[in-house]
């Protein structure tokens, strides 16, 4: 009888009616122009672009190809708000605006949460939880350093760069565009945004509340456009420096862009974290982490937990845990508030992950994936474990950016932070142990950005985040979150 | 065996109950939970003040919550002080509602072990179907693991035929890692089942210890083949947080621990609430407290 109980008891029986979020909470217009000096303009080409939403398919709205002339438009206007208004704003009036922004995301957060849902195709609860959240938090964290940069450690007085052209990706497209401005703000730069191709629209509803917030005209303007805006905005001679966020292909072409032409750069490009497990790891607490290190945001996450290193004495049992979390997740419609894992952001994302799994799988690793039920529309793939992957595989070496975790084994601490430093690049790593002693130990000999111990994919405002080796270079968040945009 | 078991991670098992709480619970989902939830109660008064007359009104509440729709369903049982056992039994007859009992020296569990059993033994010769017991607290802080499970054994086989829930009082015992050991000693002991708290004492039932709890039974039934239930008792009054348990044990244990046999909720004032909001679902607007008798 218990066999059958234990054998019979369905994880999630309890079937949990839609409970989705409204759509119409976002009021979003029919096509957005440029935000350059203040105002939405028409682009020069009269170009719009659809922005869709991965999960059905539909389009949210269209949005305005800038040519090379609204890149130069953005740039003339970042430079003239530079030199007749924020240069000469003093520290104490620029945290005002910040603060004013911080408050007002606050206020449109649910409006804000349900755009990005619309657009990139994240559950509603992680947009609701973690991105709104977390932009206002950035706000609110660098408005405190606007007028305390005497004493941020770079010496007395430091000033600005100038005109800062940045660049974001589509896998928190509101967050990463706070994580550029809001530092750039703070020290005195003027800025001009370039969001994601694929994720466009809750950048353009920020320059709605930067008009709500009355932030001088030209401080910040927003370029939509495909990869020839950004590499318009990465050329402009009148640019003094370029944060770029994506992929490691491109950070490769902007540095060689940026060259010797003075420019300051920082990159914050690909990675291929290592969760490592040892044997005293709490292990409850230690499957959420694996989970939420690979699964949080479909995987779509540069420093995501991609490769899971298990001390071998308890491989089986992780394995076994793991693949029946995995099949617990609930996949499926980003807008239902009780969603885990929502869209893949594209069908050239969706591409390339089904691609490398497949490799994965004539590699000869073996292929756990969820048996959930994927929508008929909308860019879709099944959260998927990988077992038995040998440390020369492609999937335990190319990033993948998605729901797709490649676990190893390892026997010793040495073999485990060996392995974990095999690769080209250096985010993000985890320790999994109950002893303070060799979690110190490990994060010593890990080449990554960040370590995070007994937990992962934690960020907050004061903590600074940036990467080594392939993975880029700068630091975002935190004190020296300023570094990059001080002439120091 | 106890040194063998995983740490628990404070700071990772209170952020997956935070996420859990987040779940929304809606329409039909929302009614099943209710009716779930209305039948998994253990209703409990146990107050130096009980009298035969407040016990009968709380057994015609555990038999039929709201007198007015016989398509609730009734409590699980009635919790009562041992004394109270043989009148309880009286008057729920052959319903289907079950007499609990908080037996050895409850609520401190501070008398020796023979005081202990005989308490036991008159609840479970008044007729009570299920004794809660607590655990030696002072014992299990000092280190004396043994004393409690041997106490644990005794009063299992005092129970005879009575289930035994074996109240840990995790407010008192503080750690997540010590409400995981105790839970496994408490099942190595022979509970039936494992309960939070005696309700007394500051700190109750809390959703990550819930969980901790929840995790602990689904891996002693992994290891021993052994089926344990759950018991949440103390602070529960809400509907809300009534359904936050329930969503804790869909996604931790799964469908069998979805059932009064193995998950209760120790409570008295949440019947009410679960009914209002029972009608509220039904009706579209709320009811005044009132409409519902108040024991």
């Amino acid at each position: 009888m218990t066999e059958r109980q234990l054998a019979n008891s369905q994880l999630g029986s309890l079937q949990y009616d839609p409970a989705p979020e409204s759509a119409a909470i976002a009021t979003l217009r029919a096509s957005y122009g440029l935000f350059i000096d203040g105002e939405f303009t028409d682009p020069s080409s009269h170009q719009q672009f659809a922005s869709i939403n991965p999960a059905n398919e539909t389009t949210n709205a269209t949005v305005a190809q800038a040519s090379d002339a609204d890149v130069e438009r953005a740039v003339g206007a970042a430079r003239r708000a530079y030199k007749k208004v924020w240069s000469k704003t003093t520290g104490a009036e620029r945290a005002k605006y910040l603060y004013r922004i911080a408050r007002i995301i606050q206020e449109r957060s649910r409006e804000l949460a349900v755009v990005e849902t619309l657009d990139n195709g994240k559950p509603i609860r992680e947009s609701r939880d973690v991105d709104v959240p977390l932009a206002a938090a950035h706000f609110f964290y660098y408005a405190g350093w606007a007028d305390k940069l005497d004493h941020a450690g770079f010496g007395a007085n430091p000033q600005p760069v100038g005109v800062a052209g940045q660049i974001i990706p589509w896998n928190f497209p509101l967050l990463m565009a706070a994580w550029k401005l809001a530092p750039a703000l703070a020290a005195g730069n003027t800025c001009v945004l370039k969001p994601a191709e694929t994720t466009p629209l809750s950048a353009l509803l920020l320059a709605e509340i930067l008009q709500q917030a009355e932030l001088p005209a030209g401080v910040v303007n927003i370029v939509t456009g495909d990869g020839s805006t950004g590499s318009a905005l990465v050329e402009h001679p009148d640019v003094d420096k370029i944060a770029f966020t994506g992929s490691t292909e491109v950070g490769r072409l902007i540095q060689r862009s940026v060259g010797v032409s003075g420019k300051r750069l920082t990159l914050e490009l690909g990675g291929k974290g290592a969760n490592i497990v040892f044997d005293d790891a709490p292990i409850d607490e230690m499957i959420e982490g694996i989970i939420d290190g690979i699964f949080f945001n479909q995987g779509h996450v540069c420093c995501a937990g991609s490769r899971l290193l298990v001390q071998e004495t308890i491989a089986d049992e992780v394995l076994r845990r793991l693949v029946r979390r995995v099949e617990q997740l609930r996949v499926g419609d980003p807008m239902d508030k009780n969603t885990d894992v929502g869209a893949i952001n594209s069908a050239a994302q969706l591409a390339r992950i089904e691609e490398l799994s497949a490799f994965g799988e004539s590699e000869g690793a073996t292929r756990y994936s969820s048996s959930c039920e994927l929508p008929a529309t909308g860019y879709w793939f099944a959260p998927t474990v990988f077992a038995n992957v040998a440390q020369s595989h492609r999937i335990a070496r190319d990033e993948i950016f998605g729901p797709v975790l490649s676990v190893l084994t390892f026997r010793t601490p040495e073999e485990a932070v060996a392995k974990a430093n095999n690769t080209n690049y250096g985010l993000a790593c985890g320790v999994w142990s109950e002893k303070g002693s060799r979690t110190l130990w490990t994060a010593q000999r890990l080449r990554a950005g960040v370590i995070w111990a007994n937990t992962y994919n934690r960020f907050d405002p004061t903590s600074p985040f940036g990467g080594m080796r392939e993975s880029g270079f700068g630091r975002e968040g935190g004190r020296h979150g300023l570094e990059a945009y001080l002439n120091v | 065996m106890l040194a063998s078991l995983s740490g628990v991670d404070a700071v990772g098992a209170e952020a997956r109950a935070a996420k859990l709480a987040t779940r929304s619970i809606k329409k039909s989902t929302k009614l099943a939970a209710l009716d779930l939830a209305i039948s998994m109660v253990d209703l409990t008064t146990l107050e130096g003040a009980d009298t035969p007359g407040r016990v009968a009104s709380l057994c015609a509440k555990a038999m039929r919550p709201d007198p007015r729709d016989p398509s609730v369903p009734s409590a699980a049982a009635v919790c009562v002080y041992p004394d109270l056992v043989a009148h309880a039994r009286s008057v729920l007859g052959r319903s289907s509602v079950a007499v609990a009992a908080v037996a050895t020296a409850f609520p401190s569990g501070r008398a020796s072990l023979n005081v202990k059993l005989l308490d036991v033994r008159e609840a479970v010769a008044a007729g009570a179907d299920e004794i809660d017991m607590v655990i030696d607290r002072g014992a299990f802080l000092s280190g004396r693991i043994g004393q409690v499970f041997d106490e644990v054994v005794a009063v299992k086989a005092a129970c005879g035929d009575a289930h035994l829930k074996v109240i840990l009082e995790t407010g008192e015992l503080v750690t997540y890692d010590n409400v995981r050991r105790a839970s496994w000693i408490a099942m190595l002991g022979g509970a039936d089942f494992i309960k939070t708290s005696t309700g007394k004492v500051s700190v109750s039932s809390t959703p990550p210890t819930a969980l901790v709890m929840l995790e602990a039974v689904r891996d002693f039934a992994e290891s021993f083949g052994r089926v344990v239930g759950v018991k949440v008792a103390g602070g529960i009054r809400t509907s809300k947080d009534a359904i936050r348990y329930l969503v804790l044990v869909n996604e931790t244990v799964g469908s069998t621990w979805l059932s009064p046999t193995l998950f209760r909720f120790g409570a008295s004032s949440l019947l009410n609430d679960l009914l209002m909001q029972r009608l509220k679902q039904q009706r579209g607007a709320y009811v005044r407290p009132d409409e519902f008798s108040g024991d």
